[in-house]
């Protein structure tokens, strides 16, 4: 039992020794890459150490959902009421402490040397660094404000690390991207901030979230917008904080910066997508669900603000699933596999299934992590053969030390011919890097839900588990999120399955994949501690009557559940135990998985031949260009915009603005010259014409001066003879 | 009273002012610094010859007109010497003693 106090004190310093090590790479140690390294990690291995001592206590501490630990300083007075700040934890906030620094940590480790010879390496951990502090200041934050805060700094970090290779014009229009699309939610996520604090009066969770009165008096309240129409305010807030995460989270329709975060090195993909910046839209949404749970409470219940998140949910899933398929680039695949991940949280939630989408949550940081590190090595390690194969082309830096320089990669700064990244590239890769081919199957399996032993399968499960029971029920949302996830399910087996066997299996299709290498430990260590708690991490949720496994882990197999519900008022009833969704997870994954399987594995891709998936036609080629999104959101909005921006600075600016200026400039110019003229003619005049009198003068009065004493003499008779004159015919006479 | 052997005041007077005249105009007008000095010298003496004969002929009781031109002789006595060195110390500068070439303090 770890005390109270030393928790409270532990909750400040969680997010500071990351943050300190930026600083200090930043200002101090950027010249030593050595100091980098031992700086960096040092940082987020103190926070992992003090998150964990946090988390074991909060374990430990009863009624923790309704009595977060925590402490909190006031910070702003404003006239009636106060803000304070503080730091604390609760069931949820736990959970994310347990994740997130071990993620950040092993990502740590794996950037350390993924991006050795990067020539701006310090930078790289020293982003890194702020990156995983603000997201640890971000989950134990105790009100909205700070989070927003964090959140914020988060944006930076993801812009700063996205454009990281800032040479390259498709890398920094990435980050400009996602820096824009994150904005608009971001921008909603204020509304709703500004629009809590307006009828509540604070932004503290515990004030808000656990406390049933002020709930209650939000969900009967008309929102100031639509509350005609039955809107309540806890709606309304709800759906203004749900903006920040569709941004956050990169849901429908603000999903397209995700894939173009790519563009950043390796390790910053598998933060974003797993850790961090992803994590905290869903951390968000999870945090007010209680807020959403409300609102269809009360005289103005409605479900609108759920059913709206559950459907983006779907879509989203449906979404990813689909373009993911049609994708080349082993990051890219990923990334929408990411999205349409994130799509079944959000389905979740929208479902009320709020311990299953953290569940999901969990398990995905840990195998998503897991996978992105593992196309890290693959593309590091191809990069790799390609140089190996290439040494001369990088004959202009050559290492003195007589290696081979393998930096720089995902660096495209002059676009080499070859793409390392591109699946259509490896092939037989099985053979020469066995550790990460072990491990990512491993994340592979666990992303397409392989039963009973990947955490994937008992998460999703739990969610398809959850949306069968509305279904059966009779609710509309549930079946048709339970409908959508299953295809997306089936998907993502199959693309998972396509990925791996195009990357993994067969015949190298090309010579750097034939001489392709393993990585050091430090990029390989990473994936074993991964994909351990991909495989191992779902025994901590599942269902107490689930055969085998539930009278296997007794009183302890539902841990998650019963920890994760102490958050919510009303308490998850435990859904009786039902074959129908497991035979579906277990169908789907089999099916998907097989489906792939018959098509890539089992007569793997020879170098030349298309990929099969080519032969959908149409279909194929709209996956392949993302369902045109991009395109849509150019036509759409960047187009007009640039259009209106064009014509506004013709009309308004250079018209009207710029006549209107010249105008006050003739004015101004007038005015002007006639001062000018008062100051030459009257000022000046007056000054110079008092000037020239005396100097006139003095010239006079200086031809008395001759130095002629005899003058002087004469002048001074002449006086005398003046003065006595005068005496004498004046005063006398 | 009349006068002294016979000569009465207004000679003495003549001869004082014609004494100041002289050199007055060797003061103005001679090229000779010491010259110059000399007609200084003159006009002195012209007004002790006046102060002398005003005390012998309207206050010869009181000895104050013989004690001013006492006065007046040491002064000019002073005076000559002052006035002799600064001219030796011109010549030694500027090699001349015309006083219309001494006009360094002219701007």
């Amino acid at each position: 039992m770890i005390p109270t106090q030393v928790i409270q004190t532990l909750l400040w310093l969680i997010p500071l020794p990351p943050i300190l090590a930026f600083g200090i790479i930043a200002l101090g140690v950027n010249r030593s890459r050595m100091l980098t390294t031992l700086t960096s990690m040092t940082g987020i291995l103190i926070s992992l150490a003090a998150s964990w001592v946090v988390v074991l206590g909060a374990i430990g501490a009863p009624e923790l959902g309704r009595k977060p630990i925590g402490s909190s300083i006031e910070w702003l007075a404003t006239g009636a009421t106060t803000l304070r700040i503080g730091a604390a934890v609760d069931a949820l906030g736990a959970t994310f402490l347990f994740m997130v620094p071990l993620a950040c940590a092993v990502i740590f480790l794996y950037s350390t040397s993924y991006m050795a010879s990067d020539p701006r390496y310090t930078r790289f951990m020293g982003y890194l660094s702020l990156f995983a502090g603000s997201m640890l200041g971000l989950v134990v934050a105790d009100n909205l404000l700070s989070l927003f805060v964090f959140w914020e700094l988060m944006g930076f970090c993801s812009y700063s690390l996205i454009g990281f290779f800032y040479a390259k014009p498709s890398a920094y229009k990435a980050s400009v991207k996602a820096f824009m699309t994150t904005r608009i939610g971001d921008m909603l996520l204020l509304l709703g901030i500004v629009y809590l604090y307006a009828e509540t009066g604070t932004l503290n969770f515990a004030d808000i979230l656990v406390n049933k009165g002020m709930l209650e008096f939000l969900a009967d309240r008309p929102a100031i917008l639509l509350g005609g129409m039955g809107i309540s305010a806890a709606s309304m807030i709800a759906l203004l904080i749900f903006g920040g995460t569709v941004g956050k989270s990169a849901q429908f329709p603000l999903h397209v910066w995700l894939p173009d975060a790519m563009e950043g090195p390796t390790p910053v993909s598998a933060m974003i997508h797993a850790a961090t910046m992803v994590s905290a839209g869903i951390f968000l949404l999870l945090r007010f669900f209680p807020l959403f749970e409300e609102a269809t409470h009360g005289p103005m219940g409605s479900r609108t603000a759920l059913e709206i998140v559950g459907m983006i949910g779907a879509i989203t899933a449906l979404m990813g699933a689909l373009i993911a398929v049609a994708q080349y680039d082993i990051k890219r695949v990923l990334a929408y596999s990411t999205i349409s991940q994130l799509g079944f949280m959000v389905a979740a939630v929208g479902m009320g299934a709020y311990v299953a989408a953290a569940f999901h949550l969990l398990t995905h940081a840990f195998f998503k992590a897991l996978l992105f590190l593992g196309s890290g090595s693959v593309i590091h390690g191809v990069e790799h053969g390609h140089h190996h194969l290439h040494g001369d082309d990088h004959g202009g830096h050559a290492d003195p030390a007589g290696q081979d320089d393998h930096g720089g990669h995902d660096d495209h700064s002059k676009p080499p011919a070859f793409d390392p990244q591109d699946m259509r590239n490896m092939g037989g890769l099985a053979q020469r890097m066995p550790l990460t081919t072990l491990t990512f199957v491993l994340g592979g399996m666990a992303l397409s839900g392989f039963p009973f032993i990947t955490a994937g399968f008992w998460s999703k499960d739990e969610i398809l588990a959850d949306a069968f029971a509305g279904m059966a029920s009779g609710k509309w949302l549930h079946s048709v999120i339970f409908i959508v996830l299953c295809v997306a399910a089936t998907l993502t087996a199959f693309y998972t399955m396509r990925q791996i066997a195009l990357t993994f299996l067969g015949e190298a299709r090309s010579e750097a994949a034939a001489h392709a290498v393993e990585n050091p430990w430090q990029m390989t260590l990473p994936l074993v501690i991964l994909a351990f708690f991909a495989a191992f991490l779902g025994f901590i949720n599942i269902p107490r009557d689930f055969p085998v496994f539930g009278p296997l882990l007794g009183a302890n197999a539902a841990w998650l559940k019963d920890f994760l519900g102490q958050m919510l008022l009303e308490k998850e009833a435990a859904l009786p135990f039902n074959i129908i969704p497991v035979l579906a997870s277990v169908g789907i994954a089999f099916t998907g998985l097989g489906l792939g399987a018959l098509v890539y594995a089992a007569k793997p891709l020879k170098a030349g031949q298309t990929d099969p998936v080519e032969k959908l036609g149409p279909v194929y080629a709209f996956l392949r260009n993302r369902m045109y999104f991009d395109e849509l959101y150019r036509a759409v909005f960047i187009n007009p915009l640039q259009w209106i921006a064009d014509h506004y600075t013709a009309i308004v600016d250079r018209g009207i603005i710029d006549s209107l200026l010249e105008i006050g400039y003739t004015i101004g110019g007038g005015v002007a010259e006639g001062f000018r003229l008062f100051d030459k003619y009257v000022v000046t005049g007056a000054s110079d014409l008092t000037g020239s009198i005396f100097k006139r003068a003095g010239e006079w009065v200086r031809e008395l001066q001759t130095g002629q004493v005899q003058n002087y003499l004469l002048t001074g008779i002449a006086l005398a003879a003046v003065l006595v004159a005068f005496y004498l015919f004046i005063f006398q006479g | 009273m009349n006068g002294i052997n016979g000569i009465p005041l207004w000679a003495f007077l003549i001869i004082a002012a014609a004494l100041f005249c002289i050199g007055l105009y060797g003061a103005l007008a001679r090229k000779n610094a010491i010259a110059v000095l000399m007609g200084v010298e003159l006009m002195l003496n012209g007004v002790n010859l006046n102060l002398i004969a005003f005390w012998r002929f309207i206050a010869p009781d009181s000895s104050a007109g013989l004690v001013f031109a006492a006065f007046v002789f040491i002064v000019a006595a002073a005076e000559a010497a002052v006035g002799l060195a600064l001219i030796i110390s011109v010549y030694r500068n500027l090699n001349s003693v015309d006083p219309e070439k001494l006009d360094q303090m002219k701007l």
